[in-house]
């Protein structure tokens, strides 16, 4: 974990965009699993953030986790713990930290980083079963990962 | 579920790179095919040699009870039109030397047992076969046929054909000698985290069988049920062109169906289910 605390610092000086204050992927600097600072520069938009967690060729977070307050999002899975009341069980950078990398926090997960473009067996061109070409996008934008983090702000009990 | 809902973040950290499996779900439920054929969907102990698994399951118990039902009976079943079509195939002599597959093999009844052990490693060739391949060499070296190709409808019928005279025998892949270096391949692959999603085999089919990925109700994977009648797809699939799929899903590059990663894996995913019988042709989601 400290290594990568490390090379964040180091990084964020050169790949914090000026016009954009975007935070590259690899320049991301956790810090026990948590992100202080927006990764867009721009304050998330929580009803842009429920359209990222539904749809299937975004997010697509009920996939995998049950969000109450969605009732007319039929078929959400449970692979993920549910999300309701997240906001009470986890701090803002907690969440953003979780959604750009959850391995970060969580050894081993099951839960894609989705905001990350390095690292991966056999990436592929999307869903095509065809070897990437070029750089990779993340799964999610920097403007989206703040979107569904203001979102889950929002899920307290 | 109820459970983690209420539980804190520290139990939560926890229960997210814990397996789930105590929660799965799986039918409880018996087939009987024809109302005469037991076959074996369920195992209180998967083989010694497979870690992660204290139990079996077919990925009939993942499914509803219509389309169980469709499967315990032939007149329902609708991959037995393609066994009844490779049964003519059978019979039909084809390629240079005028032969069928019965001019060597009789009845296809002569076949059981031999999905049982698929894929298998054929000392002849010095390589890890699996049925398709058997059935190519028949058809190049003993009929003077062409090849067929691994999705090719007449390829996915014969091997469902013979699958079908074995169905209620059990799985029995050999895994050692000549074959242990194929199980170790096919093993490694099984745990390896391919594409952009970083999903292994195991994240789905061994830490989550019985948990739900939106309407998908997760399986182990097994692949007793092969080739298995897909209702989505109204045909006939292939182990591989399903391991194809899964692969595709975690938007990674996939490899190709024939290829040695999938006969590896493919042998790999069939000893996690010795002991349960063999129910090709199957019907799935």
């Amino acid at each position: 974990m400290k290594r990568h605390i490390a090379l964040g610092l180091v990084l964020s000086a050169f790949a914090v965009s000026a016009a954009t204050g975007e935070t590259a992927p690899a320049a991301v600097s956790y810090a026990e699993g948590a992100v202080a600072e927006s990764l867009s520069g721009t304050a998330g938009d929580p009803a842009e953030g429920a359209k990222v967690m539904s749809n299937r060729g975004l997010g697509n977070c009920v996939a995998c986790h049950v969000v109450s307050a969605m009732p007319d999002v039929a078929f959400q899975g449970n692979v993920g713990p549910a999300l309701d009341g997240v906001a009470d069980r986890w701090e803002e950078p907690q969440l953003r930290g979780i959604l750009a990398d959850a391995k970060m926090t969580f050894d081993g997960t099951i839960m894609p980083s989705f905001y990350k473009n390095e690292g991966y067996i056999r990436p592929g061109d999307g869903y095509t079963g065809k070897a990437a070409e070029g750089e990779l996008t993340t799964l999610l934008t920097a403007q989206q990962i703040e979107d569904v983090v203001a979102y889950l702000m929002t899920l307290k009990e | 579920m109820k459970m983690r809902q209420l539980a804190g973040g520290c139990a939560l950290a926890a229960l997210a790179f814990s397996g789930l499996s105590a929660m799965a779900d799986p039918a409880d439920d018996n087939l009987l095919l024809n109302g005469e054929t037991e076959i074996v969907t369920h195992t209180d102990a998967a083989p010694e040699y497979i870690d992660g698994l204290s139990e079996q399951y077919s990925g009939w118990h993942f499914r509803e009870a219509d389309t169980r039902v469709m499967q315990a009976d032939d007149f329902d079943n609708p991959g037995m039109l393609a066994v009844e079509a490779a049964i003519d195939v059978w019979n039909t002599e084809d390629g240079s030397e005028g032969k069928a597959c019965a001019s060597c093999h009789e009845a296809p009844e002569s076949m059981a047992g031999v999905r049982t052990q698929m894929p298998k490693y054929n000392e002849a060739k010095g390589t890890l076969y699996s049925l398709e391949m058997y059935i190519n060499d028949c058809r190049t070296e003993r009929m003077g046929a062409e090849a067929w190709g691994w999705n090719d409808a007449s390829m996915v019928n014969m091997t469902a054909l013979i699958s079908s005279v074995s169905r209620g025998m059990p799985m029995n892949v050999a895994i050692d000698g000549p074959a242990a270096p194929f199980w170790e391949q096919g093993k490694e692959m099984y745990y390896t985290r391919y594409g952009q999603l970083e999903l292994a085999c195991s994240n789905c089919h061994e830490d989550n069988y019985g948990n739900y990925i939106r309407a998908d109700h997760l399986s182990q994977g097994q692949t007793n049920g092969f080739p298995a009648y897909r209702l989505k797809n109204a045909g006939l699939v292939s182990i591989h062109n399903r391991f194809k799929g899964c692969i595709r899903d975690t938007r990674a590059e996939t490899y190709k169906e024939g290829s040695p990663e999938f006969i590896a894996l493919e042998l790999y995913v069939a000893s996690r289910g010795n002991g349960l019988s063999v129910e090709g042709p199957s019907v799935r989601n």
